[in-house]
């Protein structure tokens, strides 16, 4: 490759990256910034941090939301987790005709638009008297075909001599599944954990239905709250959107190695 | 060996059949394997047919139903037709469909262009670039849809940067079209990363000589990328494409927060309409099922046809 064009790379590179960058350098200034100044378009870090703070507990129970949203986001990345591994193993360990009609049918859910059964499931939740309930909020999430799919796919590197191996051992197939396959299939495990703690911490339209009530909010709709009003405080806004974005890029930062690795064991 | 299968044999042994005895055993072990599978996906199932497939009927009855709040009698196809003579509903229509038209394929090749300048042996601070590239995606769709009306709102950055160099600021949120071209960048700036993601993985499974073959070769960097990458990249091409056109007929987040639907109704998608019309007017769940019927048809269709498509190439 010739000099103009490696050079024309990285250019490219560095545009793409600044677009992707500057959005989220704006809003950690504008944490730290007045809100007259994040609109004059002041771009370096300020130190009005501890005053905006003040003003986003005052205005919006923070502790109340971050709480909920870990717990929720938690405890629904770990069923969904433990849930999809086990459909995915199922589903290509044991598989036979029978399976692969089902798990062809399962598909056609992912084209199922969430707007499309939202009235439905709100009723079925407030007929069991759910409505406000974390198993409310969970119970759509845990089981997806998308990530069914995506352990089925990585199932299948998983070698069979082990399987034949573990059960001359005596081990149980549920045991085989537990000892054998969770260990081996980390990074898979790691880029579904990405993937399902962000939806979790992250869906809006969901909690927003079936969360009604002040003590069950989560970060999305606390942030979304922060607009009501006549005059937006941009200052308190930017660091409400930093508070609630600081976990997923900790998350992802923490397992961004094996994502890329558990996301490339799925594509193939 | 022995000792497991009589282990795991349900029936009791009886001597003097060896023969028969074997080949029942041996499909009993087959039954219970074929169990034992069901059982290890049959929560993921129920629960996908409790609270996917079960309220799709659930959506389908009740967009035969028509009246307010809880009540609803039995009209027909009237909501059907309803949709027909709907001027809001066909503006929700056309605004995400442009969306879709406009923002799909610009993001889906900016990705791949990114994903296979990172797929580059030489390139050097790779984990940098992805990483930056990637990162809008851990920012939730609240919070970006929060960032991008500040940078776009009538006092905010953008504009200060446009009387800075001497232009005229844009009032984007009160015109149509420049309120859907902040949607629109705003949804490139969010997605790319993670196609681009799935792009630099379906490359890392193209074997490197490959390329070193082509170029050897004297294959031009154009003809490496339509009779090589594009080709052996098809069926992520085909992932990402369904998945994203999914996610635009359903865009939601955005439509409520970057711009309330407005100005008017001119930036509404569908998905916001049909939470509107269950939620915040006057509760119309009928014709509210019915709009997600039609979204339901649209997104299945518009599958199938990418699925023809990315077949036949």
């Amino acid at each position: 490759m010739n000099k103009g064009k490696k050079a024309a790379m990285y250019i490219f590179l560095t545009i793409c990256s600044l677009f992707s960058v500057f959005p989220l350098y704006y809003m950690a200034c504008a944490a730290t910034n007045k809100s007259v100044d994040v609109s004059r378009g002041k771009l370096i870090p300020g130190t009005y941090l501890v005053e905006n703070f003040k003003t986003l507990i005052a205005n919006q129970d923070l502790s109340r939301a971050l709480w909920n949203s870990f717990r929720n986001a938690t405890v629904l990345t770990l069923i969904c987790l433990l849930v999809c591994s086990l459909a995915g193993y199922g589903f290509e360990i044991y598989h036979d005709k029978g399976k692969d009609i089902v798990f062809a049918i399962l598909l056609t859910a992912m084209m199922v638009p969430f707007a499309a059964i939202m009235i439905p499931l709100f009723r079925m939740f407030s007929k069991l008297k759910m409505v406000n309930t974390m198993a409310a909020f969970m119970l759509p999430s845990i089981s997806t075909p998308f990530m069914i799919m995506m352990f089925r796919q990585a199932s299948r590197s998983f070698p069979h001599d082990i399987i034949e191996a573990a059960r001359l051992d005596g081990l149980s197939e549920i045991g085989i599944f537990f000892r054998m396959f969770i260990p081996t299939m980390k990074s898979t495990y790691a880029a579904a954990l990405i993937i399902t703690f962000m939806n979790a911490w992250n869906n809006y339209m969901w909690p927003k239905v079936i969360l009604q009530t002040n003590s069950s909010i989560t970060m999305p709709m606390l942030v979304a709250n922060l607009l009501s009003g006549y005059v937006v405080d941009y200052g308190m806004l930017m660091l409400g959107v930093l508070i609630c974005t600081i976990p997923t890029v900790v998350i992802f930062f923490f397992f961004q190695k094996s994502f890329a690795e558990g996301i490339t064991g799925a594509v193939k | 060996m022995f000792e497991a299968e009589q282990q795991a044999d349900l029936f009791p042994y009886k001597e003097g059949k060896v023969c028969f005895m074997q080949k029942k055993r041996k499909m009993t072990l087959e039954r219970r394997h074929n169990l034992t599978g069901w059982a290890f996906l049959s929560i993921g199932v129920i629960l996908i047919c409790w609270t996917s497939f079960y309220p799709m009927i659930q959506a389908f009855i009740l967009s035969l139903k028509s009246g307010l709040g809880v009540n609803l009698k039995f009209n027909g196809f009237s909501n059907y037709a309803r949709i027909l003579k709907d001027p809001t509903f066909k503006g929700t229509l056309f605004n995400t469909f442009f969306y879709l038209i406009i923002q799909v394929p610009i993001m889906l090749t900016l990705a791949l262009i990114l994903a296979s300048i990172l797929n580059n042996k030489d390139l050097r601070f790779k984990g940098l670039w992805r990483t930056c590239i990637f990162l809008p995606c851990a920012t939730s769709l609240v919070s970006y849809s929060m960032i991008f009306r500040s940078l776009f709102a009538n006092d905010g950055f953008v504009n200060t940067v446009l009387r800075a160099v001497g232009a005229n600021p844009i009032m984007w949120f009160s015109n149509a079209w420049t309120a859907r071209a902040v949607i629109i960048i705003a949804l490139i700036w969010r997605w790319t990363g993670y196609n681009m993601v799935f792009y630099l993985s379906g490359l890392q499974n193209i074997e490197y000589s490959v390329y070193e073959a082509a170029r050897i070769d004297g294959a031009t960097p154009r003809q490496i990328l339509f009779k090589i990458t594009i080709p052996l990249l098809k069926p992520t091409i085909l992932l990402t494409t369904i998945t994203s056109t999914n996610g635009t007929l359903q865009l939601f987040d955005e439509s409520l927060n970057l711009t309330n639907g407005g100005p008017g109704k001119s930036t509404m998608t569908m998905s916001h309409y049909i939470y509107n019309t269950s939620f915040v007017q006057s509760p119309n769940f009928g014709y509210a099922a019915a709009m997600s019927i039609v979204i339901l048809v649209m997104v299945a269709v518009l599958a199938l046809i990418q699925m023809k498509v990315g077949d036949e190439r």
